[in-house]
């Protein structure tokens, strides 16, 4: 599905990501876990194209994305739900959704002007709502909404796009324990439906229990990957986690 | 009956200049401080040809046309300067504008082109045919603001990054605001030089494109009936009130500043906090 090989991203002098390889199977929920400052956004900021890596090549379904636009890469099956969310606040809950499930209608600019009818994406919409449980605020405008909501409608919008492949970047944060759980439920309930996902995220208990694959990232470098409790055991992890002067006891 | 005929057509023009702004600040959300140089390319363009003899309704549909090439030039800065840089760097084309026709002989210079042929309607039928091609762009406004394209200028205008990461080529779109809406200036301004029959630099100043931005601003931006509706007043209430026109910028930057404080989404926005408030007193009511 996404292969990712070799990337290096270096910022003024400072490397942030020294060779990472990794890669995604259809239909796997993959965790991409680190500490602060690790590298993991980064390495989601070179899959979509907002930040260009040294060196290092990235394919989507076998189809190299070097060169693409963001949009470009968008378009050929990446959907992104960012870590700090960014609703169109001029819009409701469903015409957020609703816009973009319209992306058949949006992608040439010039024929968007003879499009008019909405009503088929919005019930596409009003499906993937119903799908994330957030439905019920679909006439609302997302500038009043707790964080919960608006996490959940940044993963539906990016849903809507039937995206090959689901980049989630940091989904549970800000959510209590109870609402990351359910939330993590739901993204693992879209995994069931067949929806690949790559997801970055720090809270490990949710990590571990939803993803049948970690990779490790730490100081801009691959440190692990594989089952997420062999990979949680492995000493290099437990070090890049909780520091030099931890031992592994058991 | 003169009067009114006159008073009608220039605000017809003005409503047709306003809402060709608001393609562009209002529903795209690019701010433009230099749009009258657009009214300006359309209105000398359209008065040369038809001094030169070429029919009337070719030569507005060729004011059209070039100021919409302009206008895409211009975009191409949108693609690389945002909010307040693209705000002075439309601002300096503005400037650039005056300062050319000022100094070719060909185009007037300072003292402008006088003697512009009419239109050959009469007064009567030219108003006619201003208020057509307003009433047309009103409805031109509507269907666009509520099509893909208007769905998307108004994604682009909340946020050009997310609009990006949802597989939406943001230039292009951003393009064809900015030549949809000074090619639409142009038309404003071409209707302007028939009208008037005389234009000069100054018809096309600095001033003039922050009266045509008060329109969009205190109509409410990227609202057409506010945009209309706002057009409409301050088109009139100058010729009605001569201290208007003697303080124009006093009058237009009292306004402005009053509609940013209190009221940021303009006309548009205050009738919806009155039909809101009214339609919760109903509510209420009815409980």
């Amino acid at each position: 599905m996404l292969q990712v090989d070799n990337i290096t991203v270096i910022f003024d002098g400072v490397t942030a990501v020294k060779n990472v390889s990794f890669s995604t199977e259809n239909g796997e929920i993959l965790g991409l876990i680190g500490p602060n400052g690790a590298g993991k956004t980064t390495i989601m900021r070179v899959i979509t194209g907002t930040v260009t890596p040294v060196s290092g090549t990235i394919s989507l379904r076998e189809i190299p994305l070097e060169g693409k636009a963001p949009y470009e890469r968008i378009r050929l099956g990446i959907g992104l739900a960012q870590q700090i969310v960014h609703p169109f606040h001029s819009m409701t809950v469903l015409e957020n959704v609703t816009f973009a499930a319209g992306y058949n209608k949006t992608k040439n600019p010039l024929l968007s002007i003879i499009k008019y009818a909405k009503e088929e994406e919005k019930q596409k919409a009003t499906k993937i709502l119903q799908l994330l449980d957030i439905d019920k605020i679909s006439r609302e405008k997302p500038d009043n909404l707790p964080l919960g909501y608006l996490k959940r409608l940044e993963v539906a919008r990016a849903l809507a796009l039937e995206p090959k492949i689901l980049l989630l970047d940091e989904p549970l944060a800000g959510l209590n324990q109870i609402e990351a759980q359910k939330f993590a439920d739901k993204l693992l309930e879209l995994n069931h439906l067949g929806q690949t996902i790559l997801l970055i995220e720090h809270n490990l208990s949710e990590v571990i229990r939803i993803c049948k694959r970690l990779v490790v990232i730490d100081n801009g470098v691959k440190i692990g990957s594989g089952d997420p409790r062999e990979v949680m055991d492995d000493a290099t992890v437990r070090t890049a986690y909780l520091g030099e002067g931890h031992h592994v006891t058991s | 009956m003169e009067y009114e005929i006159s008073l009608l057509t220039i605000m017809g023009i003005s409503i047709i200049g306003a809402l060709s702004l608001n393609l562009i600040v209002g529903f795209c959300g690019q701010i433009s401080l230099g749009h009258a140089a657009f009214l300006g390319i359309g209105a000398y363009t359209s008065a040369i040809l038809t001094k030169a003899g070429i029919p009337f309704f070719i030569a507005i549909v060729a004011g059209m046309l070039l100021s919409g090439v302009f206008g895409l030039i211009v975009g191409f800065a949108s693609l690389r300067v945002k909010e307040d840089f693209l705000a002075i760097t439309t601002m300096g084309v503005a400037f650039l504008f005056m300062g050319i026709i000022r100094k070719q002989e060909v185009l007037g210079g300072e003292m402008g082109i006088a003697m512009i042929p009419g239109s050959g309607l009469g007064k009567f039928g030219y108003m006619l045919l201003v208020m057509l091609l307003a009433g047309a762009l009103i409805l031109f406004s509507i269907y666009l603001k509520n099509s893909w394209m208007g769905f998307t200028f108004n994604a682009v205008s909340a946020d050009e990054n997310t609009a990006n990461l949802i597989g939406i080529n943001v230039a292009n779109y951003k393009l064809i605001a900015f030549v949809l809406g000074t090619a639409f200036a142009g038309l404003a301004g071409a209707l302007y030089a028939h009208n008037i029959r005389f234009i000069d630099p100054e018809s096309f100043g600095f001033i003039e494109s922050i009266t045509i931005l008060s329109m969009v601003v205190i109509g409410g931006m990227g609202s057409v009936w506010g945009v209309t509706i706002a057009a409409v007043l301050l088109s009139i209430f100058p010729m009605w009130f001569q201290f208007i026109e003697d303080y124009k910028l006093l009058v237009y930057g009292g306004l402005l500043c009053l509609i940013m404080i209190f009221s940021p989404e303009g006309l548009s926005g205050i009738s919806e906090k009155i039909y809101a408030g009214v339609r919760g007193k109903r509510s209420d009511a009815s409980s």
